[in-house]
């Protein structure tokens, strides 16, 4: 790994724990419309770790805060107070490069504005391990093919980015993701334009790759069912407020989730220990 | 998967240098003094050599003093626009970017009258007041860019439309101030500036002129050029391009500067010539897709081949008159661009 951009933490920071890599310690963010008015919106003070291998699922309801959140893990916004760390360093004063080659972000589809081919697409991946004018290794191939068969995409390599389904395209834009070789992968909320059948895909292969390669893999969604059957920790939020983290089984109880997502429900929990929501129609 | 590679980007340009080399020799013999191929070459590698004191051919005069320098000039000039131009598409990420289109070339056109009526006023030496046109052409052309760009943005995305629009309001707003400017110059000025304006190559710069408009220009694309990567991930948009590893705003500056000294240099010594900027990114784009570290040297080529085929035509179809090369350009350009507007409305 290249050196730091600021000196690394001193001995108050997760250092003393080699298994966390993300560290989210105390971080908190407010918008408002002008420094002088009170905020629109605050994401209230939170804490949690990961690991290696480990998915955790961001989840709420709309105006929760979760993108915000995720915005914080990423670096793009610096904490007002408390801080993120990835392995022992804020991500917020990470140089865009280095960043870039740590943490990966899955956002929901971009607008191309000339069209491109699914390879030249997953390419970009590259470009933050790249110097000078970025021209192609044929370690750069190697790795971009590798992450389309990991995604199981291959088959698409040559096909035009507009010409391409939604949850193909959502493959591909995975596929770049893995491309970047990163520690940390981030998707806001990766299943939103894709049917069932490729929501269920998409998970498993996020928790095969979580496995394979020890990503720490970070969700957001308010896919109650995806996040509790697939995540490993659950962050809830409600109104910029963390009200639960921790593993599905004990986040999922019925009076709080009824409470956050205000519609009546059931939790059970399934053979493989994992709870299973029912959303009950209003009466 | 087929990446670019160093090899196959300096083939294609080589083909391209090779077009530019056959269309200029071919525009060193057009005119209505008629050279023969085997003068012209005998002239040329004179030329080379440094044995310009040998021709002595009257038309051996004709081809080196009068249209290998004009010739030259659109070289330059049409390169420099259309460089521009793909920087300022990328930039906007507007595929109708052009710095005619976005009323920049007229910026740059009141920048140089500015730079012209201070250098009358305050009689600075001839030098100095060569400097002094591309210079404000430069810092005008910039102005009009960065009033466009905050004009067209629209709670905090830039709108093409609106973009479109804002470049209209500029240019109309920019070329009455180009009017109230003339009307303090005297008659034989006036009719100098007036060509000038519509877009002219006839009148040759002096040469100090000529050698800073090639210096700039090699300057200015090759900084536009370091950030070639950097531009095929800004096209997906500014958030996406940092999470993929630009530093976005050193990108921006860069480009931005750049382009605008590019557009000041080639409106200080030819006027607002139209389109280049757009037609020819845009065939370059269609032949070579939409990789800049490919686009940008291509479009360069391009550009100047464009601008000595429309030149040899400006000063060829009407003769022994000549039209200006910003007509040839506009009657050509302007069709193409309600025919990309159209497109991307529907």
């Amino acid at each position: 790994m290249s050196s730091p951009l600021r000196t690394p933490v001193g001995a108050d920071t997760p250092r003393s724990n080699p298994d966390v890599r993300l560290s989210v310690e105390q971080a908190s963010y407010a918008y408002a419309s002008n420094p002088a008015q009170a905020p629109l919106f605050t994401l209230e003070a939170l804490s949690f770790q990961a690991k290696p291998g480990e998915i955790l699922a961001i989840l709420g309801p709309n105006a929760s805060g979760k993108s915000t959140l995720l915005k914080l893990i990423s670096g793009a916004l610096e904490p007002l107070s408390g801080r993120v760390f990835l392995n022992g360093m804020a991500t917020h004063s990470l140089s865009p490069k280095i960043r870039a080659q740590r943490i990966a972000l899955v956002q929901q589809e971009s607008q191309l504005l000339f069209p491109s081919r699914v390879w030249e697409f997953v390419m970009q991946g590259r470009h933050s391990h790249s110097h000078g004018l970025h021209f192609e290794s044929q370690e750069d191939v190697t790795i971009a093919s590798n992450a389309l068969a990991q995604v199981g995409a291959t088959h698409l390599t040559d096909r035009w980015m507009d010409k391409i389904s939604g949850g193909e395209k959502q493959r591909v834009i995975l596929a770049r993701a893995l491309a970047q070789q990163p520690l940390l992968l981030l998707l806001d909320e990766p299943t939103l334009h894709l049917d069932i059948g490729a929501q269920v895909d998409l998970l498993e292969s996020l928790r095969k790759l979580a496995a394979q390669n020890r990503y720490t893999v970070v969700v957001v969604t308010h896919e109650l069912n995806l996040a509790g059957e697939y995540a490993d920790q659950v962050v809830l939020l409600q109104k910029g407020k963390c009200l639960r983290v921790g593993p599905p089984a004990s986040v999922y109880q019925r009076d709080l989730l009824e409470q956050v997502f205000q519609a009546p429900l059931s939790v059970e929990l399934t053979t493989s220990g994992r709870p299973r929501v029912t959303l009950f129609a209003d009466k | 998967m087929r990446p670019l590679t160093l090899g196959r980007l300096l083939l294609r340009c080589g083909i391209l240098v090779a077009i530019l080399f056959v269309v200029v020799v071919i525009a060193l013999k057009l005119g209505a003094v008629q050279v023969s191929l085997y003068g012209l070459g005998r002239d040329l590698i004179r030329v080379l050599l440094g044995q310009s004191s040998a021709i002595s051919s009257d038309y051996g005069m004709i081809v080196v003093d009068i249209r290998l320098p004009r010739i030259l000039l659109a070289v330059v000039v049409g390169a420099s626009l259309s460089v521009a131009g793909a920087s300022f598409q990328a930039l906007l990420r507007n595929p109708l970017a052009d710095p005619y289109v976005l009323g920049v070339s007229s910026g740059a056109s009141v920048g140089s009258i500015i730079a012209l009526l201070i250098a009358n006023q305050l009689s600075f030496s001839p030098a100095f007041s060569g400097i002094l046109t591309p210079l404000g052409a430069s810092i005008g052309a910039g102005l009009a860019i960065a009033a466009v760009y905050f004009l067209g943005r629209r709670e905090g995305r830039i709108d093409s439309s609106t973009l479109l629009l804002s470049g209209i309001i500029a240019s109309s707003f920019l070329s009455a101030i180009v009017g109230f400017l003339l009307s303090t110059l005297s008659g034989g000025n006036l009719r100098g500036v007036t060509y000038w304006l519509m877009g002219s190559l006839s009148t040759l710069p002096p040469r100090s002129l000529l050698y800073l408009l090639g210096f700039g220009f090699l300057v200015a694309a090759g900084a536009i050029y370091t950030t070639a990567a950097d531009l095929n991930l800004l096209l997906a948009g500014e958030k996406e391009a940092m999470h993929l590893g630009v530093d976005v705003h050193r990108v921006q500056i860069v480009v931005y500067v750049a382009a605008s000294i590019l557009t000041g240099l080639a409106v200080s010594v030819s006027g607002a010539i139209g389109y280049v900027g757009l037609l020819i990114p845009h065939a370059m784009r269609l032949i070579f897709g939409s990789d800049h570290r490919m686009l940008l040297p291509a479009a360069a080529l391009g550009g100047a081949i464009a601008l000595v085929i429309a030149d040899t035509a400006a000063r060829t179809v009407v003769a022994p008159s000549e039209v200006q090369v910003g007509a040839v350009t506009a009657v050509i350009g302007a069709p193409f661009f309600i025919y990309l507007l159209r497109r991307g409305l529907k």
